[in-house]
Formats: C-alpha cells, sequence, structure tokens
C-alpha cells in the first residue's frame, strides 16, 4: 500500500489492520452457522444395528429393512440365481469387488465371488451408487424380465436405467460408476443376522 | 443540493398536500413515485412481449401471499404422526381438507410456481429477441439470471416440503449431484442434507430456505433489477435508444411516462393473465400430472423409489442436459461431466452480454444467422425439456446429446456468427404506428 506524505501513515496503517481484524472476525462469525448445519450428534449416534430374522425368507424371494434410513435387501438365492453370477462377469464393471466400497468396509468372511459371508444370503444397501435411487427387483429372466433376453435376474435402477446383477454387481456402460456396497453383518445364528456391526457381542 | 425538499414539493394548501410537503421533507415519496413510475419515460413501442416483466412481479407477490398463508397449517416434520403418515404429509392433506378455503390457496401456490417459470422464461426469451442484455443494460441481465437461479433453488426446496414421493426422491436425486465433486463431494453432500440420509433436518433446512433465506435474496435482487433498469432505461422491440432524442425538457421524444400508459396496458395484461390461470387453479390444478406430480400424493417412504421419477417441467431441459452425459473421458466418469454441463448449462446465461457480437440489437434487424440459430435453439431446449420428463431409452438419449451439443453450441458459437451475420442498418428512431 502506498503512503505518501498528505496522509497519516500511522492511522492508515491503524485503519488496514483494523479492518483486517474485522474481516477475520466476519469469517470466523460465520463458523458456527456453517458447522450448525452439519449433522447432529443425534443424527450422528442414529445408525443403531438392526437385527432382522431370516429364516422367513423362500428361496428365490428378498426381505427389505431399514438400515441407518436407507433400504438394506436381503435376498435368499437359489443355486441357480449363485450360478448365474458367473455368467455374467465380462459384463460387469468390477466383477471381483476390487473397487473400495464408499463408507464401509465389507464385512469379514466376505467372499467376493458371490460378495457375501454365505453364498445363498446376498445382504446388501439397496441405494443405487448413481444418484441415490432405489433400484427395483427384476428377478424374472430373459425376454421376460422386460430389460434383455439374456437377462439372468437382478435390478434396475428406475431412475437412470442402471442395472445390477443379484450380488449387487453393475452391469458395464450405466451411469452407476460401482457396486451396490455390502452392509457389515453378522450372522447371529443360522437364521438372525444383525446389520450394522462385524462382531457378534458389541 | 442548494434547494431543499420543502421547496421542491410545495403544498398546494390543501390538508393532502401538507401531508404530503410534510412526508417529502423528511421521505423520498414524490421524488421516487416520479423517478419510478410517473416520470420514467418508457419507449412507446413496447409489445406483447413486454408484459412478462409486471406479470413477474405479479406473480411473485401471488407467491409471497399465499405463502404466508400455508406456513399457517403447515408442520415441516418429516416424524409419523399416530396413523403412520409424516407429519408435514398430513399437515398438507390437512390445508387441502380441512382449512377454510386451504386448498385454493395450496393450489394458487403450487399453480404459481409453474407459472412463475412461464412468465420467467417468456421474460428471458423476450430479452434474446431485442438484445435486451447488451450493452448498458448487462447488470440488469446478471440481476435477472441471479433471479432465475434464486427461483430454481426456491422452487427445489418448495418441493422437497409435501415430502411425498417425488419430493423425497427427487431431493435424493439432486443432492446426489453434489456427491459427484471429487474429494468433498459426499461430505458437501452429507453436510446439506444434514444427515446421512434425507430426512427431518433435509426438510427442516429446506423450509428455512424456501420461507425466509431465498425469498429475501429474491426480493433484494428483484429490487437492484428494476433499479438497474430505471438507470439505463428500457430496452425495446426496436433495440435502439429512445434517450438518443429528447425535447427541451430533457425528455425522450420516443418515451412515454410508465405511469399511466404502462400501468394500464399491463392491467390488461393482468387480467389476460389471471383468467388462464384461474382455468387452471379451478380446472385442472395438477395441470395433467405436470404441475403436481402424480406420485407426490404418495407419502415420502425411503425403502421404494416410484417406478418413473422425473423432475417438474421446468427443470426437464437441464435433467436431461444431465442425462446426456454417458461417456467417461479426460479421466472424469460421466457422473460428473453431467453435473459440470447442467450447471455450466445454467451458468452460460451469464455471458450472453459479451458472447453476442452482433452490431444490432433487436431480432427486427438481425440477419438469418441469428434468427436461424435462434430458433434451432428453442426447438432443442424445447426437444430436451420434453426428454426430461420421459422415461430414457438408447435412442432419446441419442437425441438428447444431439441437442445438449445444439444448446452450447448456440452459446459457444455466437462471437462467430452474430459478427459474420448480415444485418439490415438499424432505424434512428423507435418504428411505431
Amino acid at each position: 500500500m502506498s503512503c505518501d506524505e498528505k496522509v497519516d501513515c500511522g492511522r492508515r496503517r491503524l485503519l488496514v489492520a483494523t479492518a483486517t481484524a474485522g474481516g477475520v472476525a466476519t469469517v470466523a462469525a460465520a463458523v458456527p452457522f456453517l458447522a450448525s448445519l452439519a449433522p447432529s450428534e443425534r443424527a450422528k449416534s442414529a445408525g443403531a444395528p438392526v437385527e432382522v430374522d431370516i429364516g422367513k425368507i423362500a428361496p428365490g424371494e428378498m426381505k427389505t429393512v431399514e438400515w441407518r434410513g436407507k433400504p438394506v435387501w436381503i435376498i435368499h438365492r437359489t443355486k441357480e440365481m449363485i450360478d448365474s453370477l458367473r455368467k455374467v462377469d465380462d459384463k460387469l464393471v468390477d466383477p471381483k469387488s476390487e473397487k473400495a466400497q464408499g463408507e464401509f468396509d465389507p464385512p469379514p468372511g466376505f467372499n467376493p465371488e458371490t460378495r457375501s459371508i454365505k453364498p445363498e444370503i446376498m445382504v446388501v444397501v439397496g441405494i443405487c451408487t448413481h444418484l441415490g435411487c432405489s433400484p427395483s427387483e427384476k428377478f424374472k429372466t430373459g425376454a421376460e424380465s422386460g430389460i434383455d433376453a439374456d437377462w439372468v435376474g437382478g435390478f434396475l435402477c428406475p431412475c437412470h436405467g442402471s442395472t445390477f446383477d443379484l450380488a449387487g454387481r453393475v452391469y458395464k456402460n450405466k451411469p452407476a460408476p460401482t457396486n451396490l456396497p455390502v452392509p457389515p453383518h453378522v450372522y447371529l445364528s443360522d437364521t438372525r443376522i444383525m446389520i450394522g456391526e462385524n462382531t457378534k457381542g458389541a | 443540493m442548494a434547494s431543499s425538499s420543502f421547496e421542491k414539493f410545495k403544498s398546494d394548501g390543501t390538508l393532502v398536500g401538507n401531508v404530503v410537503e410534510w412526508v417529502d421533507a423528511r421521505f423520498p415519496m414524490t421524488s421516487m413515485w416520479k423517478a419510478h413510475l410517473s416520470e420514467y419515460y418508457a419507449p412507446k413501442n413496447f409489445n406483447f412481449w413486454y408484459f412478462f416483466g409486471s406479470l413477474a412481479l405479479l406473480v411473485l407477490v401471488l407467491q409471497i401471499v399465499t405463502g404466508i398463508f400455508l406456513v399457517m397449517h403447515y408442520k415441516p416434520d418429516a416424524s409419523l404422526n399416530a396413523s403412520g403418515v409424516p407429519v408435514a404429509f398430513a399437515s398438507v392433506e390437512y390445508i387441502m381438507r380441512d382449512v377454510p378455503w386451504g386448498w385454493l390457496i395450496r393450489y394458487l401456490h403450487s399453480t404459481g410456481a409453474s407459472a412463475f417459470f412461464i412468465v420467467v422464461y417468456m421474460h428471458m426469451f423476450r430479452g434474446m429477441l431485442y438484445g435486451s442484455y447488451r450493452s448498458p443494460r448487462e447488470l440488469i441481465w446478471i440481476f435477472g439470471v441471479l433471479i432465475y437461479l434464486c427461483l430454481m433453488a426456491e422452487a427445489f426446496a418448495g418441493y422437497l416440503l409435501p415430502w411425498g414421493q417425488m419430493s423425497f426422491w427427487g431431493a435424493q436425486v439432486i443432492l446426489s449431484l453434489f456427491g459427484a465433486i471429487p474429494v468433498v463431494g459426499n461430505d458437501l453432500a452429507t453436510w446439506i442434507r444434514g444427515d446421512f440420509v434425507i430426512g427431518d433436518s433435509t426438510l427442516n433446512r429446506m423450509f428455512s430456505f424456501h420461507v425466509i433465506a431465498i425469498p429475501l435474496a429474491l426480493l433484494g435482487l428483484v429490487v437492484a433489477h428494476v433499479l438497474a433498469l430505471h438507470e439505463v432505461g428500457s430496452n425495446n422491440p426496436d433495440g435502439v435508444e429512445i434517450k438518443k432524442h429528447k425535447d427541451e425538457h430533457g425528455i425522450p421524444l420516443d418515451g412515454i411516462p410508465f405511469h399511466p400508459y404502462y400501468t394500464v396496458k399491463d392491467i390488461v395484461g393482468v387480467v389476460v393473465f389471471l383468467m388462464l390461470f384461474s382455468v387452471v387453479v379451478f380446472f385442472m390444478p395438477e395441470g395433467g400430472g405436470y404441475f403436481l406430480e402424480f406420485n407426490n400424493f404418495i407419502p415420502a417412504d425411503p425403502m421404494v423409489t416410484p417406478p418413473h421419477i422425473a423432475p417438474v417441467w421446468y427443470f426437464t431441459p437441464f435433467y436431461s442436459i444431465l442425462r446426456a452425459n454417458t461417456v467417461n473421458f479426460l479421466w472424469i466418469d460421466a457422473k460428473l461431466w453431467g453435473v459440470i454441463f447442467m450447471g455450466l448449462g445454467v451458468m452460460v446465461f451469464f455471458f450472453l452480454p459479451w458472447l453476442d457480437r452482433s452490431p444490432v440489437k433487436s431480432i427486427r434487424y438481425r440477419g438469418p444467422l441469428y434468427k436461424g440459430a435462434l430458433a434451432i435453439f428453442v426447438v432443442a431446449f424445447a426437444i430436451l425439456g420434453y426428454l426430461g420428463i420421459q422415461a430414457p431409452t438408447p435412442g432419446r438419449t441419442l437425441v438428447s446429446q444431439i441437442c445438449t451439443i445444439i444448446y452450447f453450441a448456440f452459446f459457444l458459437l455466437m462471437p462467430v456468427y452474430t459478427k459474420l451475420d448480415k444485418c439490415q442498418p438499424e432505424p434512428d428512431r423507435v418504428t411505431f404506428k
């Protein structure tokens, strides 16, 4: 800043220093307001684990439960459904589930081949990785599904047309970039699982 | 100023005159009335397209008044009531069924939202027809684009409030767009939602934005828009400056006082507008599912997405641009390109005053290149709007990609074709029969 003889340089410096301090204080005052928009302590603690009875899900059917405000699907896969997974590997973006999942890692004992702990029970968060819609179940195979003549069963997102197989793996050339995430879960017994925890006694 | 307000506005001795003099000595009442109405000289050749500015003001007032009354009964609460229905959704149904005349106030407000966009799109198109954004009116245009942005935010926040299926899943999709931003995207989306999912905190903050934050900004911008207009004076269908030719009192020869001439003319526009508006409010308030989408009569269910979701009609051109991006290139995935192009699609309007290099302002004196380009642009915009309502198919995606290219080409090639264009000479004075 230039300072010639006509102005009182000491006062000018004081003015600049005061204005700067005022500016810093104004910015600092915005912090509590902006921070208040972040999730509250209540919202952060709301993610309680959910216990689900999976004994009543018939083979070839699925059940939807709510965990952290999102739908979690539990699919009881038949032998044919499990076999169908291998047939579509080359049509998928990430058939071996090598990309990291967003918010959480898959649970211990997770088999990347079937994306599950037990091959017949698939547990997956039913929120499309594109823009967050919940895909619809399309378990009918072939032309009957209305999707494709060689459709082996899976899910179709109604919003932007992404398709997923019965392990929640995304097909190539669709808007969704990654597979549906597998949430932390643990088997409490043969017919009960806990979603949101990786260990029993926690 | 040497002369005081007392001398400028001398009372004629009557009681009213004395009151006016008393006020004018303390507040610029008469001088503001003159500057903005009785002595604001607007070109005498305004046509049909010049109704939409005052109509936009009318709809703004309508939305504020109906909104004030809706807030008296509406509850921004996503929790479930004793019947298992979200409180917010139930309060809208309560307004519709139990509040005396509540149905009318709500339909006026919901129809008003669509009417606002119709009027504003016409108003913007008027600017493009007659070059109203050109120097020295760039700031009027920029304030106008800011108003349009506020309006989009206002409409988005307002659409969440009924807490129906379209409210919920529309907000889910649009707020997820922020998640496409690299590195900070997911945290940013969480910060905007105020939760890890769309929920009660999202509903409450959108209510706050919708009823106070954005309307305040909107009103300020409208004042700035009108003040800037009255500083430089209105453009007209001939795109020539009326201030070039003034009489001995400094009044433009082709100007007429806004009041009473244009206030009376605009009342005719208001009457016709209200007739059409009433037809919608009373006979087709849902607008065939375009003004109020049918799926929004189902309470929000975070577990199930409706089989077909589309934004309300006024957002669909930009939604089509979003969906038209299906190719990953330059290490950026298609999802982020979609968000970038959708954002640019709106922002590009800011640059219109500097993209247009034509020697004339009005379409009347422009050559075939601009006329053709504008016509193709309008068609492409309409097709994008139509496709945004439809479910995507490979054929429709291809068409929307072509229209997206046309959309951006209209703006980006404008410096070239407006310069090459064979324009006719502008008249010296406005043409008026």
